[in-house]
């Protein structure tokens, strides 16, 4: 039952509960108690919205950091990921496997805001020993949405 | 100068069908609930097949009967499905689409004036084939009552000594209705009594939302007597690449393949190799999309009982079934005037036959998004049919 929820959700969150325990065939106050504990939980950690930027007048501009760090004695990795997620404009932070440690997703305004946090405040850190920072030219593809092209129903209006 | 025209053909009346789509496609901007094909893309990995059959030239033809690797999977698919085992070299046929199977499947069995028996409301086209192929088409009128399910005793009435073929459209376009166990075991009983075949069209197969498709093949005793016709175009949204199949005994598969060789050579080579790969690795995008239909579904069923739209609940394809008999209108009638004053098409229950009167197919292959729309339309309409008729009363 959760596991439909979250399908569901994931890609719709905007729906009320009432209709999501009509499209699941379910019982209404079981999928609102279902969500309730799962937010609890931190199973469901958020609801946003996922905005193509691009097309407004908004400057956004969206970097992508790779860190290499040295992991703290006896803290491993962690207490180095909570120095860099605790800063604001961070939005994502990822350790993973390969040629480095951490990878870091920033929404900054500018170019420049976002090459300022790299050399004053995440370089400087401690235990990072390098940096390479990368500069999302156009996103095609976000969450599972494509963001670019339209589509268009072009099947016929009526066949058997 | 002479007739040029063949009277069998002259005879055909057009589809029903037909004559609304061109009402339609009058219509400027209007929301369509009408169509009979999914609304997802073929799932990319499946095109990329295609496309990649292109690249390396395979633009030949195949054997006839079809690409072997392709009918070496559709005999896996009906083993791991059914639990049918079918010999890939002589009981297996590859098609353009399922609508050409059920045609071959009637040319090679009928002798003129043979009967076969077609419940309706169905698929447009069993009637047509069964006369072009000599056949006498005999209908079966299938009832709201019994959720549009054909039952054993239809089937024994209907059969005389002239009668040679049943025709088993389950899961049903267009009232959505299935057969399950039981239904089969009793209709397949009556078959073997009365010694007739049985051409089972399973194109909505993997679109069940009560349990597991099952097949009248899987009744002991009939799958010697069974062509079973699926195909790729519902369950892996492939309408256009006209990809379906055919499964039966050797003795007729081999004769719809002398009349297959001979009118279509074989099925469009890109399209088997798509399809080998949608055997292979479409399970995931059958269950995704079967998962968003029964969705929508379960939302129809409720709006419908919330306006108070009289519809018994289909478990089958993508379609629901309403009743629009407390309007005392005629479906033509219904669908026109609904078109013109909401401008969303639906399609009356008469292009399938005549007892489709009085019932409309509304087709759930749309967004849910679109489908809210078009329903909001339809409570309206609804609301000033029975505003109409309160006045008419007082």
């Amino acid at each position: 039952m959760r596991e439909k929820i979250l399908t569901f959700i994931e890609k719709n969150s905007r729906i009320d509960l009432k209709e999501l325990a009509v499209l699941l065939g379910m019982d209404q106050a079981s999928v609102a108690n279902e969500v309730a504990e799962m937010e609890k939980e931190h199973i469901i950690c958020g609801y946003h919205t996922l905005i193509d930027w691009d097309k407004t007048s908004e400057e956004k501009l969206t970097a992508l950091i790779e860190v290499k760090v040295t992991p703290q004695r006896g803290l491993g990795f962690d207490k180095v990921a909570e120095r860099i997620y605790n800063y604001a404009e961070v939005d994502s932070v990822y350790l993973i496997s390969g040629g480095f440690d951490f990878m870091v997703m920033i929404e900054g305004k500018t170019m420049r805001d976002v090459a300022q946090f790299v050399s004053d405040k995440l370089s400087p850190l401690d235990s990072v020993l390098s940096t390479a920072t990368h500069f999302v030219l156009k996103k095609y593809k976000d969450h599972g949405s494509i963001m670019v092209g339209e589509t268009k129903d072009e099947r016929m209006l009526v066949t058997p | 100068m002479r007739n040029p025209l063949a009277e069998k053909v002259t005879a055909i009346p057009p589809s029903g069908i037909r004559k609304f789509f061109d009402l339609v496609s009058e219509m400027k901007d209007a929301i369509s609930l009408g169509v009979g094909e999914p609304d997802f893309d073929t799932p990319w990995h499946i095109r990329e097949e295609g496309i990649y059959s292109l690249e390396r030239g395979r633009t030949f033809y195949t054997s006839n009967a079809g690409l072997k690797e392709l009918k070496e999977e559709i005999a896996r698919y009906m083993q791991r499905k059914l639990s049918l085992t079918y010999d890939s070299n002589t009981e297996i046929i590859v098609t353009v689409g399922g609508s050409e199977a059920i045609d071959m499947a009637l040319r090679a069995m009928l002798n003129p004036g043979e009967e076969v028996l077609i419940p309706q409301p169905s698929y447009v086209s069993y009637e047509p084939c069964t006369i072009l192929a000599g056949g006498t088409p005999v209908i079966l009128e299938l009832k709201e009552e019994h959720d549009f399910r054909l039952t054993a005793r239809q089937v024994e009435e209907a059969v005389t000594d002239r009668t040679k073929i049943l025709v088993l459209p389950f899961p049903n376009n267009p009232t959505g209705a299935i057969l399950e166990r039981e239904d089969l075991e009793a209709i397949a009983k009556v078959v073997i009594e009365k010694d007739i075949f049985v051409i089972s069209d399973e194109i909505y197969s993997e679109l069940s939302y009560k349990g597991e498709h099952v097949s009248i093949a899987c009744i002991p005793g009939m799958q010697e007597r069974t062509i079973v016709i699926n195909g790729f175009s519902k369950a892996y949204a492939m309408t256009g690449w006209r990809l379906g199949y055919a499964c039966g005994p050797a003795g007729i598969i081999k004769q719809m393949l002398k009349i297959h060789q001979y009118a279509i050579m074989c099925a469009p080579t890109n399209s088997q190799y798509a399809a080998v790969e949608a055997l292979r690795n479409g399970d995931e995008d059958v269950a995704r999309m079967r998962e968003a239909y029964d969705q929508r579904r379960r939302y129809l069923m409720h709006v419908f009982k919330e306006i108070g739209l009289s519809c018994f609940e289909p478990f089958g394809a993508f379609y629901v079934f309403p009743s629009i008999r407390e309007f005392g209108m005629t479906s033509e009638d219904f669908a026109s005037r609904f078109l013109a004053e909401e401008k969303v098409a639906v399609v009356p229950g008469t292009a399938f036959g005549a007892c489709g009167e009085g019932f409309l197919r509304i087709s759930y292959a749309y967004s849910l998004e679109d489908l809210k729309r078009a329903i909001e339309r339809l409570a309206r309409f609804v609301e000033k049919l029975r505003a109409e008729q309160g006045k008419g009363q007082a």
